[in-house]
């Protein structure tokens, strides 16, 4: 199977659905002469055109609108926001439209559109340019919000959201754009799917569950496989791969087998994602659980600039094998 | 009469004349006009005078429940603007939007059907009376978070532009919408990507409580566009033959030309904001004025004296009018209530993984009786 990297992967599939339905066109600010402010979308105004590669004004709630509105009467938008931060300037197009027309006026209109963007932090980019506002769009009834982790995924999802006929939130990181993974080809499985709506365990195990998704899947990936050398313990870890609607079967069953359960999010950790799979395990599995549930998320402060004070304020591996050893072996700090 | 802002900002002058009830003339020359077409506008007027008159009744007797905004006052600007649309072009609301589906044609019953809360409602049910839709008739929403609509219009135009299709689409909106920065992203995205779109003002003078002037520091509302080079046009939205003819013309520029357009229609409304707002905030001389000047009654009076309509036939469309308003509220009152398994049903057109159904919606509706 091919490597590619997460960009590349972005980026094929979204040629490839160019090329499918003509109906899908590119929105958003930069994405054509710019070619992207990530680059996801290079080279695709050269191949298809203005009119299917629309730089937009800086006008988030404007271009967020009209794509909701174009997709009313059939078109597939595919709209690119810089970072997950500016898409609050559209939030209402979101929330207060794209999520209900389907539902609020009784089935007529359908919003097949997808908004592309990407969340985290850990470059420097300071307070405004590193939140991950994910959850606020996974409350929301009426959306579907998918955050793959690996290139082979976020093509698989990329497609599906595409495809899909309601509004779809679909999660990047800055940091994962470089990463790489095995993603099948055409001689493979070439025009793969992953529904929305479903989480994978991506790693098997017995002795403890993490929780993840997005980037922070992948560190769990990392120290799951680092603590089965090192120590010999079986990680299981569930990757949700999309935050609504929520797979909590999957979550259930993992944790009634291996009785442990740590969730690690990289935004912030009062009203959290992982506050939403702490309560979902306890609710579903509560006899099962050898030990409580353990959240690990972002230090709750504006994300400062220096890269001490932003190193302290972000989850990574320490803050991850703190939990599992907590979790495995009752210690507290 | 219509006043006009044209493209070149320059040439326009800094008079200000922010009187919304300010004085008009009304077309009364019908000599090109069809009459069997003034009699339907009338015709369609009255019709939604009646409604909205029994709408507020049913509201008071508690059958429509929420918030409910009239478009009493408003028929001339209503009806005049949708007698100009053709069946390809897609029209956008605000939340006082009765008036414009009934003028689309849609039944009555369907429309009053949803004021109830029912499942033979145009929106089923789910949406009531600030989120009106018919999908066949390419009315495309009642929306209630103040200028909301504007973007999704403007999209509808893309749309139509992208797949070089006929058609304009018209996006009606409220005086106080002219403040909202989605306004002036949709204007310019509109004039910049050349897309088939009238931004439809009734401006009847304010927002809630607030007058224009208070709220704009540009209360000449159809100049608003000159930043963005963009034809903006005032009329008498008493008058429903100036709004027709008005948006007769500006829909062929945006059709043919990729000409957008503002038009800003000068009306007033009888009642309050919505149906329970007294709307103490207007002074008696004011209203007195307003409701004077009877939209219906004067377009009556001018059809008369042009000798397109007599009195026999204004007391039988009155009569006819009356019947079908009473029988669309005999249909809502005796249609079903929605399903309560079907409370998930419209949450999303594609089917996906790990979303409730059904039984969650039965399990919701027992432990809401107290069945646990």
């Amino acid at each position: 199977m091919p490597v590619m990297t997460y960009r590349q992967a972005l980026n094929e599939t979204l040629r490839q659905e160019m090329h499918r339905d003509p109906n899908v066109l590119l929105m958003g600010e930069e994405i054509g002469v710019f070619e992207g402010s990530y680059k996801v979308t290079a080279g695709l105004l050269q191949e298809f055109g203005p009119k299917r590669v629309l730089d937009t004004p800086i006008a988030e709630e404007g271009f967020v609108g009209m794509a909701a509105g174009a997709a009313m009467i059939g078109l597939r938008p595919v709209v690119e926001i810089m970072t997950i931060n500016f898409s609050l300037l559209a939030i209402d197009q979101m929330v207060n439209h794209a999520a209900k027309i389907h539902y609020m006026f009784g089935g007529q209109a359908k919003v097949p559109m997808v908004l592309r963007t990407p969340g985290g932090g850990g470059v420097q980019l300071a307070a405004t340019h590193s939140q991950n506002f994910e959850v606020w769009y996974a409350y929301v009834p009426g959306l579907k919000v998918v955050a793959p982790s690996t290139p082979h995924d976020a093509r698989g999802l990329l497609r599906s959201a595409i495809r899909d006929d309601d509004p779809v939130v679909f999660l990047e990181n800055l940091a994962l754009y470089n990463t790489k993974g095995e993603v099948p080809d055409a001689a493979d499985d070439g025009d793969y799917t992953i529904p929305i709506g479903t989480a994978t365990v991506a790693r098997e195990g017995r002795d403890l569950t993490i929780i993840a998704y997005s980037r922070m899947a992948v560190l769990a990936m990392d120290i799951a496989r680092r603590l089965e050398l090192e120590e010999g313990l079986k990680i299981e870890v569930v990757d949700l791969r999309s935050l609504r609607p929520l797979d909590r079967p999957t979550i259930i069953e993992s944790v009634k087998k291996t009785g442990r359960a740590v969730v690690i999010e990289e935004g912030w950790l009062t009203y959290g994602v992982g506050a939403e799979i702490a309560a979902t395990i306890q609710e579903h599995a509560f006899d099962y659980l050898d030990a409580p549930v353990k959240r690990v998320a972002g230090v709750e402060v504006p994300l400062p600039y220096a890269k001490v004070l932003e190193r302290a304020a972000l989850p990574n591996d320490k803050h991850l094998l703190k939990a599992i050893r907590e979790t495995l072996y009752g210690t507290r700090s | 009469m219509t006043k006009t802002a044209n493209v070149e900002p320059a040439t326009l002058s800094l008079a200000v004349s922010s009187d919304p009830v300010e004085n008009t003339t009304y077309i009364t020359d019908f000599r090109d006009d069809d009459p069997a077409a003034l009699r339907s506008i009338y015709r369609t007027m009255l019709l939604t005078r009646r409604f909205e008159e029994r709408t507020g009744e049913m509201y008071t007797k508690a059958k429509i429940g929420g918030y409910c905004h009239l478009n009493l006052g408003e028929e001339a600007t209503v009806v005049g603007l949708m007698a100009a649309l053709k069946p390809e072009d897609y029209i956008f609301t605000n939340y006082r939007e009765h008036g414009y589906i009934l003028a689309r044609g849609v039944d009555p019953g369907r429309i009053m059907a949803e004021l109830f809360g029912k499942d033979t409602g145009v929106s089923r049910g789910r949406g009531g009376s600030m989120h009106l839709f018919d999908i066949e008739t390419h009315f495309m929403g009642g929306y209630a978070i103040v200028g909301g609509q504007i973007p999704l219009a403007t999209g509808v135009a893309f749309a139509l532009r992208y797949q070089a299709r006929p058609g304009v689409v018209v996006c009606q909106m409220g005086d106080g919408t002219t403040n909202i920065g989605a306004w002036h992203e949709s204007l310019n995205m509109a004039k910049l990507y050349k897309l088939p779109i009238i931004f439809f003002i009734v401006n009847n003078g304010y927002g809630m409580g607030l007058k224009v002037e208070n709220g704009s520091a540009e209360p000449e509302l159809y100049r608003k566009g000159c930043a963005f080079r963009m034809h903006g046009e005032r009329v008498n939205g008493k008058d429903p033959i100036a709004v027709r003819n008005a948006v007769q013309r500006l829909r062929l520029m945006a059709q043919d030309h990729g000409e957008p357009a503002i038009l800003e229609a000068v009306s007033y409304r009888f009642r309050g904001h919505s149906v329970v707002d007294p709307a103490r905030y207007r002074d008696e001389e004011e209203v007195r004025r307003g409701r004077e000047d009877d939209p219906v009654l004067r377009f009556a009076q001018n059809l008369l004296d042009a000798g397109i309509l007599t009195d026999e036939m204004i007391t039988t469309m009155a009569a006819e009018v009356e019947q079908e308003v009473a029988a669309a509220i005999d249909f809502a009152n005796s249609s079903p209530d929605p399903q309560i398994e079907e409370l998930f049903t419209y949450m999303y057109a594609s089917p996906v993984a790990n979303m409730p159904g059904p039984e969650d919606a039965l399990e919701a509706a027992r432990i809401a009786r107290g069945e646990f």
